[in-house]
């Protein structure tokens, strides 16, 4: 068992990189998630681990800088909100179509364009529908609390490193800014170049030996054809990370006759609504995507035939419900409710607006 | 007198030149009177006279070159359109040993990448960059780059380049000198086997650089762009000797090693 | 036993750092907690709060907007914070700069010198550790010894060597706190 301690979302993304192994964070500054890069530099792990921490000049160099890194087959990562991933949604793509493994986080805040500082969940879309050009999918893991900060580092990495693809950990400022205990992991050594040739060296650009063709870490291809092939090896294994990949988590579902659907800080927020709904003899219950790509469809739609209704509930103006209504496909009622641009909602307003929603406002 | 037949020519002693072991036998895509072939074989060229093939990372741009990695034997990445810098930086702190060098075009370092470069010299990283400058974007058709120079025709300013409608020409080469984090500024040629020796001399005290870790090398290789500029090979030739020789001057421009400026150095401690 | 405390007041005053004790202390007994402070771009000077849930169960929600205790530090945040107490709940609250006093009478309400007594013990910033004192006094939810355990962890180790003196503040907040009477 790791050591306890009271950490912040953001300290404990630092530190758990750090335990991990990593070998490199770039990043530049931008609220609420400073924390993240604060704590690198004030742990200098270059002197302990050989971790390499850079604050770049903008977020367009920082997420070049991980596809330099990751090209050399190394464990890098960068952190942000959400008008700096607006930033790299660029380099996100390129990353994605030379299918170079690395991790992102995006402590997201309230938008559109400079928005606020407040904790939002307004970029699902940009998430987990692409954002950047082409055809590609990204991995993205919700965490709901300090924990769960800390754990997907190391699973974001391990994903990243199994399909060779980005990883996402898509937070917002409450998870960020919160403290709560956690059970931090335990030190484990950086990749030895030996490490690193075994599993990566198929393709990471370490250098040409005699014993290999050179390594090209590259997304181009002029002629269509070799593109459209490309293309379908990428969509061959998004569907592979489809079948193995989804996470979610289920509470009070079993007896559940409706149904709210929540990621992240806002299914924090929905456990409580769901206690809140029982007390008054409301059977409901509560599903949380915890990868929301790959989407749990696939439970959403058994749960379709069970429950008479859903409410998708996000800090946004209504992006994860489309998902849910796909995974329904009009068999039962689905409707959203959330604050957004910043503000956050509350147990009972939740409670309220399932009530109005399906019980007729009582 | 016996006749000699060309298999009696063709043997091994009698081998006077013969193309690098890092150039690959791939048909280079670069248009007659480019300077990017030559470029290019002088990188590979400092490369395999260094030994350093199993240790080198290329970066290649967007732009003409970005199928440089079709034609040097090395590991290269492909980097987006500016961002070369950014991805050198990380392959070298990654991996400090190995030699890392950019090649870029003046649109991609000059344009929409100058952050990108002007922050990793400012860093000083231990890196070399091969600056190839033509003053034109040559891939997407000839437009104007930020390099252009004044009364030039492209295909963004076909009157010519006015400074009251476009804007001045760059010098990014001499704002880059400025930075204490550069050890080595240079601005070569290749249009002459004599402009050619010299530049690839520059090249390798570029990359014999990194092995000191002296801060970041920079080596500008003014070159023709026949099809851009619309001109043959040999006036291409002329044409870049007459105007642009007078707007980038050859030379050193900074070689903090030999002015014992050591401005990097003083900086760091 | 589930504890929901809001604690407000003025960036500077030592808000955030009250609520982490209270939190480490929690943490030293077994206990889940939550810490979730309101931010901004005010980092002196402006209103601070952190809302600290102390709990025998998992959380689920950080944010509330029902408090089993309010403990309010200046004027704004009693204006904004009273009436968010659950009735029968605590108030407590440094009527140093208030003009407006509490007016509920469904709740329990208790007043602590802070300010003035942190100046008798001639270091201002004893004071949020004298309002703690005082909160811990109305509702023991933490044990001294966790609360020493709780100082230990969250201050850094150069400043180990003024426990001693955050412990003496905090009796002096035990002894000093007084039922508010609503008139």
């Amino acid at each position: 068992m790791g050591e306890l301690k009271l950490m912040k979302g953001n300290e404990v993304i630092a530190e758990a990189a750090i335990r991990y192994g990593a070998d490199g964070y770039f990043g530049y500054p931008i609220t609420p998630q400073s924390e993240i890069m604060e704590t690198l530099m004030a742990q200098k792990p270059w002197e302990t681990t050989g971790m390499v921490v850079l604050q770049a000049e903008s977020e367009v160099a920082s997420i070049n800088m991980l596809y330099g890194g990751a090209a050399c087959g190394k464990r890098v990562m960068t952190s942000s909100s959400s008008p700096g991933l607006s930033l790299m949604l660029e380099g996100v793509s390129y990353l994605a179509g030379a299918e170079l493994p690395c991790l992102l986080v995006n402590v997201v805040r309230g938008g559109p364009g400079l928005g606020t500082i407040q904790p939002s969940q307004a970029d699902y879309f940009q998430a987990t529908k692409g954002g950047g050009h082409g055809d590609y999918q990204i991995i993205v893991l919700a965490p709901a609390s300090v924990q769960e900060m800390n754990d997907f580092v190391g699973l974001g990495f391990d994903l990243a490193f199994k399909y060779r693809i980005p990883s996402l950990i898509l937070s917002d400022g409450v998870i960020g800014q919160m403290m709560e205990k956690v059970e931090v992991s335990d030190y484990k050594p950086r990749w030895t170049d030996e490490e690193i040739q075994k599993i990566s060296g198929s393709w990471a650009t370490t250098g040409k030996t005699k014993n290999r063709e050179r390594h090209i870490a590259t997304s181009l291809d002029l002629q269509a054809e070799k593109m459209e092939e490309h293309n379908h090896k990428l969509q061959a294994k998004y569907r592979e990370i489809e079948k193995n990949e989804v996470r979610y988590e289920e509470f009070q579902t079993d007896d559940a006759e409706y149904l709210l659907v929540a990621y992240g800080s806002s299914a924090r927020i929905c456990q409580k609504s769901v206690t809140l709904l029982r007390q008054k003899g409301i059977k409901v219950g509560l599903l949380r995507p915890i990868t929301v790509w790959p989407f749990p469809s696939q439970r959403i739609a058994e749960l379709a035939n069970q429950v008479k209704g859903m409410l998708a509930v996000e800090m946004s103006a209504g992006q994860m419900v489309m998902d849910v209504k796909l995974a329904v496909n009009g068999k039962i009622p689905v409707s959203h409710f959330g604050r957004y641009g910043g503000v956050v909602h509350s147990p009972g307003e939740v409670v309220e607006a399932f009530e109005k929603q399906f019980l007729g406002g009582k | 007198m016996a006749d000699i037949e060309i298999k009696d020519i063709i043997k091994k002693e009698n081998l006077v030149y013969s193309k690098s072991k890092i150039l690959t036998d791939n048909e280079m895509h670069y248009c007659p009177g480019c300077s990017h072939g030559t470029s290019h074989k002088l990188v590979a060229e400092v490369i395999e006279e260094m030994g350093i093939q199993e240790k080198t990372i290329g970066i290649s741009p967007v732009g003409c070159s970005v199928l440089a990695y079709n034609y040097l034997d090395i590991d290269w990445q492909q980097a987006a359109h500016g961002r070369a810098p950014a991805l050198a930086t990380a392959a070298k702190r990654l991996m400090p040993d190995h030699f890392v060098f950019t090649y870029q075009g003046d649109g991609d370092l000059a344009s929409i990448g100058t952050a990108e470069i002007l922050h990793a010299c400012n860093r000083g990283e231990n890196i070399t960059v091969i600056f190839v400058n033509n003053a034109i974007y040559g891939m997407t058709g000839g437009q104007m780059a930020p390099t252009t120079l004044i009364g030039m025709p492209t295909a963004t300013s076909p009157y010519g380049r006015e400074a009251a409608l476009h804007g001045f020409p760059l010098k990014i080469t001499e704002l880059i000198a400025q930075l204490p984090g550069v050890a080595y500024v240079t601005r070569q040629s290749v249009h002459t086997p004599a402009a050619a020796r010299k530049a690839k001399k520059a090249i390798r005290k570029g990359f014999e650089n990194q092995e000191k870790k002296i801060g970041t090398s920079f080596i500008e290789i003014v070159s023709t762009c026949s099809s851009g500029w619309k001109l043959s090979p040999v006036a291409s030739n002329q044409w870049m000797e007459e105007h642009m020789f007078k707007f980038y001057p050859l030379g050193d421009l900074k070689d903090a090693e030999r002015d014992n400026e050591a401005d990097y150095k003083k900086y760091i401690e | 036993m589930t504890e929901e405390i809001i604690i407000a007041g003025f960036g500077g005053q030592g808000v955030l750092s009250m609520g982490k004790i209270l939190a480490y202390s929690g943490v030293m007994q077994n206990q889940e907690v939550s810490w979730m402070p309101s931010y901004g771009p005010e980092m002196r000077g402006g209103t601070a709060n952190v809302t600290v849930i102390i709990s025998d169960e998992r959380i689920s929600s950080p944010i509330i907007h029902e408090f089993d205790t309010a403990i309010i530090l200046n004027q704004q945040s009693l204006d904004k914070f009273e009436n968010t107490v659950k009735p029968g709940g605590l108030l407590l609250f440094d009527p140093n700069g208030i003009t407006r006093p509490p007016q509920r009478k469904d709740i329990n309400i208790y007043s602590i010198e802070g300010a003035e007594e942190a100046a008798k013990m001639g270091n201002p910033k004893t004071f949020n550790m004298i309002v703690m004192g005082a909160y811990i006094k109305i509702r023991p939810i933490v044990k001294m010894e966790n609360v020493q355990k709780g100082l230990e962890k969250s201050l850094p180790e150069r400043h180990h060597k003024l426990i001693p003196m955050n412990l003496d503040a905090i009796q002096v907040g035990m002894d000093k706190v007084v039922k508010f009477a609503v008139n």
